[in-house]
């Protein structure tokens, strides 16, 4: 743990309950700048629920999550929720901050999709060039009338970069939808990067990877830590991955933490080997 | 070398076009002072006038359906908005009180006329043209009010409930209470109407009836073209292609969804006027939602997602359905005499029959997706390919 | 002041359930193809000009039936036509399709009308009048209400518990998995189209013996109140379409009334003009809800998957 590092994700008490469900219940979390997290856990185990009240999509039923020190999501069981609520820590917390994913990802969160979601009718150029449009400081008149000239010309000359550094430039103007599996992953990636994030979240990165692809993923994800100095978050299925890269790991199991820390440790975690494997009602 | 090459070539097409649209607008402007109305050909400049209104309509619409993804059925009443904005302002005084018969006119103010008195004849030219902008103003302005409760709305949701305002905007205007501003269920007449519209160089009188109209479909549609592919631009496309995707990659959708929707209505109020201006007359009646259809079956036939498709679409539905099909109404077709059969509405029915094979077997319309600069472009990387 | 407002409450059960008639066509059409069948309206109208010109040269025991079954075969075949190629294409296509179909008939419509209005055959019985709590109006006013209750409840029977129905519940759930499942996609969605022109054409008769004829347009209005009466109800639902028709219906009378009766009450003493908003009101009804509960009364909420 690099504890003498500042503080970039600080998840607090998250509960997200959907009705009667409760998909993710009292789930913390630390990162600290440079490092690189991850969460795993059985399929159903909440994972991408806990990335999505992360990243603005759900608001939590309660909790609090702070980005860079700075309090950014915030709710308590609310309206119909405070007879319904299943939870913990009611009462807990009193603020109410529910901002939506650009919000975050203007003060510096980006993420990647478990189904890769790139811009369909655009080319690989386009789709990192359209991520750069939150850095602009043109206003719709400026930019209309091609008073922005310079700036554009700035993020047009950085979006190629970026495509160079993440080796896309050879595919810049095909279809984005029309490059092999594991380039879409890359680019998506690389989109991400292209909004100049502190924080990168990844949903199952290696979702559908050979292991040769998985390999090279994982040096990726390794070199665009230390070249674009980002911290990592990813949720991950493939443990090699997974115990490769990340420096700590949380443990999810029917929404709740089940474990945490560094690889060596989960790995031989008793709860975590059940939860995966499965446990017999005797035992 | 090659990301310079490509934008090079951007450059020059996009070069090649605005010459191209020079030559076409001093071409309009020769066409204006040749063909008199008495002239066989006149209709083809009544086709340019109406065409220009119906080529704005279909850009404008073009511009949230087709690059923003939001599927709207409202632009009817924009357009009502500013047909009613231009011809209240544009009004003389003198003819006023004959306009509102039945009611005590409360708006008293004549753009061309006050400005003229200001400034001579410029100022008739400058009153109509603030008129014009007025008209697209207060069509961007209900369009923000209406915008902030129904843009959360999903595809067709959308779609029907800016079908419902544009109904609830024309029940308004034709509400007698609002009579003295919008002179009821009765028509407004009288006000600066393209017919009227003339330039006198010394003895000479330049006629400008098609000119105006044409000019300024054109300076709007080019407006349109440079915001379409401006760094707002590209985050419509991206709204269009993933919205979650959009919304992640920091693009905030409530304002770029009300961006795409104010400037698209203010454009429609801007077509709007103009068709007050060619028509000569402003009738809510005539605002329905069919005319909304209309639009929407012209971008559909230049393509969805093209600018140079919906001007081309709506050229041809205007020219086929008031001058190339017009035999079918009237017994004589292409030689073929059948008055049981080419009687009236039998154009329409042709026509619609036109439309229903584009959206089943043509879905891309006749530019799909692409541009008539891309063509020049994709000539020359062509042209290029060979030489290697 | 109750005199005053019965007669518009009647004649609103009545529209109501003429327009609840339409609406189960676009509710179920939207169930399971989430597609708006923009003609749907026009379907009824032409189901109102085949009427006048059937019962022209045909006595009305022919032309009844046959107007039904033409009218069913035309719905039929709009689908199969103009839908059913477009089955895996995105849904704006679908829809632009539907407003050409619209186009389409309107123009046709048009055409063999000569833009005339077709008076509406009288039909015996149900044309006639009746005076009812001294207020006199025609027979149809009065059934209307019942027929449609009796067709709707026949409907939900048929849902329930047939084979058919039960497909239908199925593909309006999921249409993936039930087409997995073994179920004919294709003939579950001809027979959504085929019970929902059914019901429109019936629904046509009711309508236009109160009014004084078909124009080509005169599907357009009711086609839009009956799609804002479904989405009101809540889309997709059966008894909340016929719900929310009964309710537009009422509220839309009312407004038409509005005048005589406030002056009638002495709140005001000079017409206000509301009756132009009596069509108006149908929308800002249909924006409340959209933008309150757009699940509707009795939709359900469905979440996006990110």
């Amino acid at each position: 743990m690099r504890k003498d590092k500042p503080c970039v994700l600080k998840v607090e008490d998250i509960t997200m309950q959907f009705g009667g469900v409760v998909a993710v219940n009292n789930f913390s979390m630390e990162e600290y700048e440079g490092e690189i997290v991850a969460i795993i856990g059985p399929n159903g185990a909440g994972k991408t629920t806990a990335f999505n009240v992360i990243t603005g999509v759900y608001a939590p039923t309660n909790g609090r999550v702070s980005f860079n020190g700075e309090r950014v999501i915030e709710n308590f069981p609310r309206g119909k929720m405070k007879k319904a609520y299943l939870g913990q820590n009611a009462g807990k917390y009193t603020g109410h901050l529910e901002p939506t994913p650009d919000k975050l990802t203007a003060l510096g969160m980006a993420r990647t999709f478990q189904n890769i979601r790139l811009w369909k009718s655009m080319t690989v150029f386009d789709n990192v060039l359209i991520a750069k449009h939150l850095k602009r400081t043109s206003n719709l008149f400026s930019a209309t009338f091609g008073a922005n000239r310079v700036e554009e010309q700035m993020q047009r000359e950085e979006a190629d970069a970026l495509l160079e550094t993440v080796g896309l430039a050879d595919v810049r103007d095909e279809l984005a939808t029309s490059l092999p599996y594991g380039k879409q992953r890359r680019l998506e990636i690389a989109r991400a990067l292209a909004t100049e994030p502190k924080l990168l979240l990844l949903d199952e990165p290696a979702a559908g990877m050979n292991p040769q692809e998985t390999v090279e993923l994982t040096k990726f994800i390794g070199e665009i830590r230390d070249q674009f100095h980002v911290s990592i978050l990813l949720i991950e299925h493939h443990m090699d991955l997974v115990m490769d890269i990340s420096e700590r790991i949380y443990v999810l199991d029917f929404g709740s933490m089940i474990a945490s820390g560094t690889p060596a440790e989960i790995q031989t975690n008793e709860k975590v080997i059940d939860a995966y494997l499965g446990v017999t009602d005797d035992a | 070398m090659k990301q310079v090459n490509a934008s090079q070539s951007s450059k020059k097409s996009s070069w090649i076009s605005f010459l191209i649209t020079l030559a076409f607008l001093a071409l309009v402007f020769c066409l204006d002072q040749i063909i008199k109305p008495t002239n066989k050909m006149y209709m083809l400049l009544t086709v340019l006038q109406k065409g220009s209104v119906y080529a704005l309509a279909a850009v404008s619409m073009n511009l949230l359906n087709g690059y923003t993804g939001l599927f709207s059925l409202g632009h009817a009443g924009f357009m009502l908005i500013g047909a009613y904005t231009y011809a209240i302002f544009t009004i003389p005084s003198s003819a006023r009180d004959t306009v509102y018969q039945y009611f005590d006119a409360a708006i008293r103010v004549s753009f061309p006329e006050v400005l003229s008195n200001m400034m001579g004849p410029a100022g008739t030219a400058l009153g109509v043209l603030a008129a014009v902008i007025l008209a697209g103003l207060m069509a961007a302005f209900f369009a923000y009010l209406i915008g902030l409760p129904v843009l959360r709305l999903k595809s067709d949701y959308l779609a029907i409930a800016t079908l419902g305002f544009a109904e609830i905007i024309r029940a308004m205007f034709q509400w007698q209470k609002l009579g003295p501003i919008t002179n009821g269920s009765n028509l407004l007449k009288s006000f600066a109407r393209t017919s009227k519209f003339k330039l006198e160089v010394g003895d000479t009188k330049l006629v400008l009836s098609t000119f105006v109209p044409v000019l300024i479909a054109t300076a709007s549609i080019f407006i349109i073209v440079k915001l379409v592919n401006s760094t707002y631009g590209r985050a419509f496309k991206a709204i269009r292609d993933d919205e979650v995707a959009a919304e992640a990659m920091g693009i905030n959708l409530a304002k770029h969804k009300m961006i795409s929707f104010t400037v698209s209505s203010f454009f429609a109020g801007v077509s709007g006027a103009m068709m007050a201006m060619v028509l000569s007359i402003a009738q809510a009646s005539n605002f329905k939602s069919a005319m909304t259809y209309e639009i929407l079956l012209m971008v559909v036939l230049g393509g969805i997602g093209s600018i140079s498709g919906s001007v081309i679409g709506s050229l041809l539905f205007v020219a086929a359905s008031e001058w190339w099909l017009r035999g079918l109404d009237s017994g004589t077709f292409l030689g073929i005499n059948a008055p049981g059969v080419f009687r009236n509405g039998f154009r329409l029915v042709v026509f619609s029959i036109i439309i229903m094979i584009v959206v089943l077997f043509f879905r891309k319309g006749i530019m799909g997706e692409k541009e008539i600069s891309d063509l020049f472009r994709a000539r020359k990387k062509k042209a290029r390919g060979a030489a290697q | 002041m109750a005199k005053t407002i019965l007669p518009y409450i009647i004649s609103g059960i009545s529209v109501g359930g003429q327009y609840a008639l339409i609406a189960i066509g676009y509710t179920m059409v939207y169930g399971i193809l989430r597609l708006i069948n923009f003609a749907h309206g026009d379907v009824f109208m032409v189901a109102g000009l085949m009427m006048v010109y059937m019962a022209a040269a045909l006595p009305l025991y022919i032309a009844i039936p046959l107007m039904i079954i033409l009218t069913v075969f035309l719905g039929f075949m709009i689908e199969r036509v103009a839908y059913r190629p477009l089955r895996t294409a995105p849904r704006m296509s679908v829809m632009i399709s539907a407003i050409g179909v619209s186009y389409l008939i309107q123009n046709l419509a048009l055409y063999i009308t000569g833009g005339l209005n077709k008076n509406y055959p009288a039909i015996p019985w149900i044309s006639d009048r009746v005076t009812v709590f001294g207020m006199e109006t025609s027979r149809v006013t009065i059934i209307t209400p019942f027929l449609t209750i009796i067709l709707v409840v026949a409907l939900v029977q048929l849902i329930n518990h047939t084979k058919i129905g039960m497909a239908m519940r199925a593909v309006s759930l999921n249409f993936e998995t039930s087409q997995l499942m073994g179920i004919r996609i294709n003939n579950v969605i001809s027979a959504t189209f085929i019970i929902g022109t059914f019901l429109a054409a019936v629904g046509s008769m009711l309508f236009f013996t109160n009014y004084p004829g078909v124009v080509p347009t005169s599907g357009a209005m009711p086609g839009l109140k009956a799609f804002v009466a479904a989405v009101f109800g809540g889309i997709g639902s059966i008894p909340g379409a016929v719900i929310g028709a009964f309710i537009i219906g009422i509220a839309e009378s009312l407004i038409k009334g509005l005048d005589t009766i406030l002056i009638v009450h002495g709140t005001i003493t000079e017409q206000i003009g509301f009756a132009t908003f009596s069509d108006a009101f149908t929308f800002v009804l249909l924006i409340i809800v959209l933008v309150f509960k757009p699940t509707g009364l009795f939709g359900e909420k469905t979440t996006d998957k990110v």
